[in-house]
Parts: C-alpha cells; structure tokens; sequence
C-alpha cells in the first residue's frame, strides 16, 4: 500500500459534496461548514432524502458543492422557503445555509418565525460578523468597535446599535428545540460543531421541531488578517461577545445523545 | 325581468342573513341571483347594508343606484335610501325604529311596527322576517313559500325549532299588503 | 350538480382545493381573507399543508419553496400584501415554476381602503417585480367564472411553467353567487424532471434563478420571452355580448365588465347598438380582437376602477384606427350601471376624435373644463 493510497482511505471527499473546487477565499471556514454538514448527510445516509435551500451571500452558490437536491432563496428568505418544502415533503431533510447577514438581519423575521412555528428544519448559520459577498459591510453581527467598509471608524453602538446574539435570542421560543453556538477555529471546536450538526438533523429527523446551530466564522479577506490571524481574532474576540454553547436543548432532544 | 332589493339597518339586526335569504330562495327557484354586502358609495352612512339582484338571466351589475325595493329597519337607512328607491318601487320602513314618515309620493310605501310584531311572537330578533314578508307580499319577485323554503333549506339545522315562529313572522308581515 | 351559493372568496378557496391544491401559504388582508380562513379549515381535514405566515413576504417565498416541489401551490392576497409578494414572485418567475396568485383588489394606493379597485392591473399585467417576466392574469367577473378561472390557472401554471394570477376584486371576494363547483381532483402524484424531491435514484437537481454569466441569463430570458408568444397565441381569452351588429363597443375587465353588461343591455332597450367586450384574459392581452373591431365600431368606451390602465393596452391594440374614451372610478369606488349607460350616450352622441389622450378628456370633463 502506497502513502497515496492510505491517504485517500482516511480522508476521502464526502459523497455529499461535488467534486469540484469552490469559490470561496483561501482559508475560509465555509469549507469547512459544508464538509461538516456532508460528512453528517452521509454518516445518516440521508443524500437521497436531503433537499437545501441555499441563501443570498457568499454561500449563494452552496447548491454547487452539496450533491443533494437544492434550491436557492431570496436574501432572507431561506426560512420560508424551506418551510415551502418541508410542508410538502415532511420526511425530507431539509436545512437552510445562510450567513449572518442574510438571517440576522434582512431575515430576522422569517427566522425568529419559523423557529416560533416549531418548524421541523434545521439552520446552519455562519456567523463571520461581517456582509463577505458584497465586500466587509457591516452586519448586525459586528463587534461594538469593529472596523468594516460600512463603519469605517469603528462600529459606534451610540449611532449604529448593538451586534445581536442571534442563538440567545432564538432559544427564548418555545418553538425552538436545539439551539447552539460552537466555532470553526480548532480542531477541537470543529470536531464539537460536526457533533452539533449530527444533533440537528437528529432533531429534524425524529421530527422534534426546529433545530439551528449557528457556526463562529471567519472572513480573512474582508478582515484583512491571514487566515492564521482571523482564527485567532475569532477565538480572542467574537467567543467572548458569542459565548460557544447550548442554549436551547429540549428535554426529549437531550435524550437524543 | 330583473329585481333589485336593497336591505339596510344596524349591524346586528339581522341585515345580512335576511339578503342571503332572499338570494337562496331566488336561486332555489332556479333564477340568477347575487348578494352583496356594503360595498361602493352606499358604504357610507355607518350602517350595515346588502344589495340582491334576482333575474331570469345573467346578471351585470350586483350594485345599482336605483333599487327596485329597500327595507329599511332604522332611521340612518331611511335618510339615506328613500331617495334612491326606484320610482314606482317599494319601500318597506320598520316603524319601531323610525321617527318619521317617508316623504316620497311615487313609490309604494310599507310602514310595519315590526319589533312590537316580533316580540309579541316571542322574539325581538324576527323583526326582519316581518319586514320581509312585508317586501315580498307588495313586490311580485318570489312566493312566500319560497322564502319559507329557503329558510328551512339554508338556517342551520340547530335552529330547526325556530322554523315555525319565524314562518308565522312572515305571515303576519304579509298581512301589510298595500294596493 | 347542484349550485351553491358562495362567497367569492370561500369559491375560489374551494375550487383550489378541487383542482388539486398541495400546499396553501397566506397572511391575512381584507378583503381576500375568507380564503386564508377556508382553506385553514379544510386543508387540514384533507391532510394538506396550510401556513399563516408571518408576513406576505414569508408567504410568498413560502410558495417558492413548495413550487420547487413541483406539487400545486398557491397563496391569496390584495394590493398591499401584493407589493410585498413581488419580490417572490420575481424569483419564481425568474425560477420558472409555477404558481397560482390571487389577487384580490382593494382601493389604493398606500393603505387606501378594503373596496373593490382595479388599481393594480398594472402591478399584476406588467408585472410588479424586477426583470423580464409576464405573469398570465386572468379576470373573473362572477363568482363562477372565479371557481372556473381558478382551476385552469393551476393547468395554465404548469403547462407554461409560469405564475397565473386570478386577478378579482373586493366585490367579487365578498359577494355571494350560485356557483358548481368542479369535481374533486386527487394530488399529484408525479411531478416534472425539474422539482426537486431528494435525489433518490437520479441526478441532484438545483433550482435557482441567479445566473452571473450574462449571456446564459440572457438564453434563459429568451426562454421566457418565446414561451410567452406561446402563450400569446394560444390562451387569450375574451367574452363578448351584443356585439354582432355593434357601432359601438365598450371594454371593461372583471367586475366593471359586468357593470358595462348591465349598461350595455339598457342601451339596447333604447335602441343604441352597442355591445361589449370583456377581456378574461388581461394578460395575454386580446390586442388581435380588439384590433379587428377597430375595424368595425365607430367608436369605443374603456370603463375600468382606476385612472385608465387596460385603457393603455386598448390604445396600444387599435393604434389611433378608432375613437377610443374613458370613463373611471378611483379608490374604492365603483362604477355603477346607471353612470356607464351616460358615458355610453356621451359616446354615441360624440364628437368623437382619435387626437389627444382619452384620459385627459375624461379628467378636463372631471374638472369641467369642457
């Protein structure tokens, strides 16, 4: 056996991915969002059951890495539409993709609603702090002080609010059944957020109701570091605004595990 | 041959449902029909109000601006559809509600004490088939038996037991013929 | 079958139901809310999806994600609600899928009232959302033609891939008719090579309407543009009344097409040859019929519940070859058989002129100024 060969037995392509290269920045975690969630649709053997729905950012082109069924939403909308097709096909797997820009704040209402509703779908919510695709805007997730394009000086809660807990807030519904924080910067915390993930679609599965794991993310490009500097700044100052944990586990969803 | 019959009083007289009554029977007679509540500028006023339409083919408008008959069960109504009525057409005024005469000369005017009339039947809430058996026993649009029909045909089978105080309601409404 | 008497709203709710209706998304607005309160009701008992949703901007993309399905779905509303579907619906337009919109119209603009307008023909015919796209719209004027135009919307939705608007208004939601309703017909149980489902035996399968390569944005919109000539010839619809010996015409959509009805037959009692044309189609526009009888009248009268927004399209179809005048309502208020019998004898009597814009002589006559 070559080193080639044991190579490619220990870590292969998820079958739940396409195999082609993405378009996303050297270094981001997004990469790294979707092999997690891939690994998970495959472990469950749910690819043939599994239907997206990509958001807008710079996740709108998910629908060319998963090798699942996708749709893909209006900025915002991801919720709504795949309660569309969760309301039709309710034994399907069916997850939103969307960044914080799209959920946390053009989408705030369809996610605080589907969630409220107990829809049985599960959330994965990449939280980088910042509008990636458009170029460092920034986003309702920006650190207090946080320089983007849009808040050049730093953001100023005085005039420009302050950034929104978006799993902590969630996890007040009572509609909501799994809700969690976890980080991509370690092994160590991506080996936990791989787990997270197998415990939503669990969720989802079992039809425990709704299920959302939001992902601490980084976007070396826009925050101007190296990727070895954006995992830092994110361990160093998003975890202490974005504590990692659970904040919403549901009695018959603790049993899960 | 088309008839236009506007119904008009306070929400909660019963407006509404003595309409649609008319419609089904009209409709259960195999005739055209269309029931219309408060729409276009007869909105105004702050009372409740319907518009049926009878035909005997398809019918245009399911509004018009001159009834062929009204009945009115308050004042409000009175002030606002009198002048509307068609020449030549009906006008039936609940007088227990109203307190003063109607003023046109060139319809055919039906005034009935129509709450006393119900109450002494055993309840208030029949003053609208009294009205309505007055309409229909001066307006050559559907038999009585018709409406009657209808009510049995379309009022909820729980109210089954009112059937026969309400029959007798119109009867003594029909009483108020006009020549 | 027995006919029953139905409100409007409740009809074209249980006319879905019949035609195969999967999955309902709706928020409530008057004056179309009876449907969203029906179908909460029955689509349930029947095992299918119903949502309130919380807003008419999640309803509609509600609807996106189950027309992904490919499964029969629809969503109701009125103009305010309408506005804020039109980004959904340029997605779905944009999606190719189809869906079926009712639209029940209320006086406007802003929050206006909940009578009955035709204030949003533009919205709807032209379509309110971003990009190349032409819904099929089509016009009850009874509670009939409500239930009869609902179903084949849903055929029409599939057959073009396309977004069907049943386009009513206030009158005709909360009015109550005889109506049949047509049979039941069962769900669907297949669905097109493009819905998604899980990719169970086959190739993954994407719906999307982004495209960053122009020029393939561009094939896609020529798709659109030679499916809609399609459309153009083959579903235009239209009734005409009186019109065999016609000197005159009026044109009128919806519920102010029945109001002309009832002008148009008082008109004849008096001996004026007049008859009618009503589009039930509005969009595909009958041009080629309106174009013929250009040929034909003398003159004609457009009567609509706005400032003259089919009247637009009645020009554009006979290209200055008649005489054409107006007569609207705004609002909320609507045309009554009585004032459309006077334009009617305004039209007859003339002068009549194919120079400067119908509208302005209505709006000058409005404010006396002629």
């Amino acid at each position: 056996m070559t080193i080639n060969e044991l190579d490619s037995m220990v870590y292969t392509r998820p079958d739940s991915l396409t195999d082609v290269s993405t378009h996303y920045c050297p270094g981001c975690t997004h990469g790294t969002a979707h092999r997690l969630i891939a690994e998970v649709i495959d472990e469950m053997g749910l690819k043939d059951r599994t239907i997206g729905v990509a958001s807008v950012g710079c996740s709108v082109f998910a629908y060319n890495y998963f090798d699942t069924d996708f749709v893909q939403a209006p900025h915002g909308r991801a919720p709504a539409m795949a309660t569309g097709v969760k309301r039709v096909y309710p034994d399907r797997m069916v997850f939103t993709y969307q960044g914080d820009g799209d959920l946390a704040s053009i989408g705030m209402a369809e996610i605080v609603h589907a969630a409220a509703r107990g829809e049985n779908i599960t959330v994965f919510f990449l939280n980088n702090t910042n509008y990636g695709m458009t170029g460092g805007q920034m986003a309702p997730t920006t650190l207090p002080g946080q320089v983007t394009t849009s808040s050049p000086n730093g953001r100023d809660v005085e005039t420009q609010g302050y950034p929104i807990r978006t799993a902590e807030m969630l996890a007040k519904l009572d509609g909501a059944s799994y809700v969690v924080r976890r980080s991509l910067h370690d092994p160590k915390n991506i080996r936990l957020a791989k787990k997270a993930i197998r415990t939503a679609i669990e969720v989802q599965m079992r039809g425990l109701g709704f299920s959302l794991v939001e992902l601490l993310s980084i976007c070396p490009t826009n925050w101007g570091k190296t990727p070895a500097e954006a995992l830092q700044w994110l361990e160093e100052k998003m975890v202490a605004y974005y504590p990692i944990g659970d904040y919403k586990v549901h009695p018959a969803v603790a049993e899960i595990k | 041959m088309q008839t236009e019959i506007v119904v008009a009083g306070f929400g909660g007289q019963g407006v509404l449902f003595t309409g649609q009554l008319l419609a089904y029977a009209g409709m259960d007679e195999g005739r055209e029909v269309t029931w219309i509540p408060s729409y276009g500028p007869e909105m105004r006023g702050g009372t409740a109000n319907c518009t049926v339409v009878i035909s005997n083919e398809e019918i245009g408008s399911p509004m018009v601006e001159h009834p062929t008959a009204v009945i009115v069960m308050n004042r409000p109504s009175l002030d606002k559809y009198e002048s509307m009525v068609k020449p030549g057409g009906v006008l039936v005024i609940n007088e227990s509600m109203v307190d003063r005469p109607a003023e046109r000369k060139d319809i055919k005017v039906i005034s009935v004490k129509a709450n006393e009339i119900a109450e002494k039947l055993g309840d208030k809430r029949m003053t609208n088939m009294v009205l309505l058996g007055a309409l229909i026993a001066n307006l050559p649009v559907l038999p009585l038996e018709a409406i009657e029909k209808a009510l049995k045909g379309h009022l909820p089978e729980r109210h089954h037991k009112l059937l026969p105080q309400n029959y007798q309601a119109l009867r003594e409404g029909e009483k108020y013929k006009v020549n | 079958m027995a006919r029953e008497l139905m409100k409007g709203n409740e009809a074209v709710a249980e006319a879905a139901v019949r035609a195969g209706l999967a999955a309902y998304f709706g928020y409530p607005i008057t004056p179309q809310t009876e449907s969203l309160e029906y179908l909460s009701r029955r689509m349930p008992e029947l095992g299918r999806a119903f949502v309130q949703a919380e807003s008419e901007v999640a309803a509609i993309n509600m609807v996106y994600g189950a027309a992904c399905t490919g499964q029969r779905v629809m969503t109701s509303s009125s103009g305010p609600g309408i506005s804020l579907m039109q980004e959904g619906l340029s997605f779905i337009a944009g999606t190719e899928l189809p869906m079926v919109l009712i639209d029940v119209q209320r006086g406007g603009p802003g929050l206006g009232n909940i009578a009955p307008s035709q204030a949003d023909y533009n919205q709807i015919v032209k379509g309110g959302g971003h990009g190349d796209y032409h819904p099929i719209v089509l016009a009850p004027a009874s509670v009939q033609e409500s239930v009869d135009l609902t179903v084949l919307a849903f055929d029409l939705a599939e057959k073009y891939r396309s977004i069907v608007a049943v386009l009513s208004d206030g009158s005709i939601g909360q009015m109550m008719e005889p109506c049949e309703l047509p049979p039941m017909q069962p769900l669907k149980t297949s669905f097109p090579d493009w819905a998604v489902s899980g990719a169970k035996g086959r190739e993954r399968r994407f719906l999307t309407s982004i495209n960053l390569n122009p020029a393939m944005q561009e094939e896609m919109n020529l798709r659109l543009m030679y499916r809609w000539q399609e459309v153009e010839a083959n579903e235009v619809r239209y009734k005409e009344y009186y019109m065999d010996d016609a000197k005159f015409a009026v044109v009128g959509f919806g519920s102010t097409g029945r109001v002309a009805l009832s002008a148009v037959r008082a008109a004849r009692a008096e001996g004026i040859p007049v008859g009618l044309i009503r589009p039930i189609t509005v969009s595909p526009f009958p041009s080629k019929v309106l174009e013929e009888l250009s040929k034909q009248v003398e003159g004609m009268l457009v009567l609509e519940m706005n400032a003259g927004q089919m009247l637009e399209d009645v020009l554009i179809a006979t290209h200055g070859q008649v005489p054409v005048e107006f007569y609207g309502r705004m609002g909320g208020v609507c045309v009554l058989p009585e004032e459309a019998l006077r334009e009617i004898k305004r039209l007859v009597k003339g002068p009549l002129t194919t120079t400067g814009h119908p509208r302005d002589r209505w709006l000058n006559r409005i404010a006396k100024k002629n």
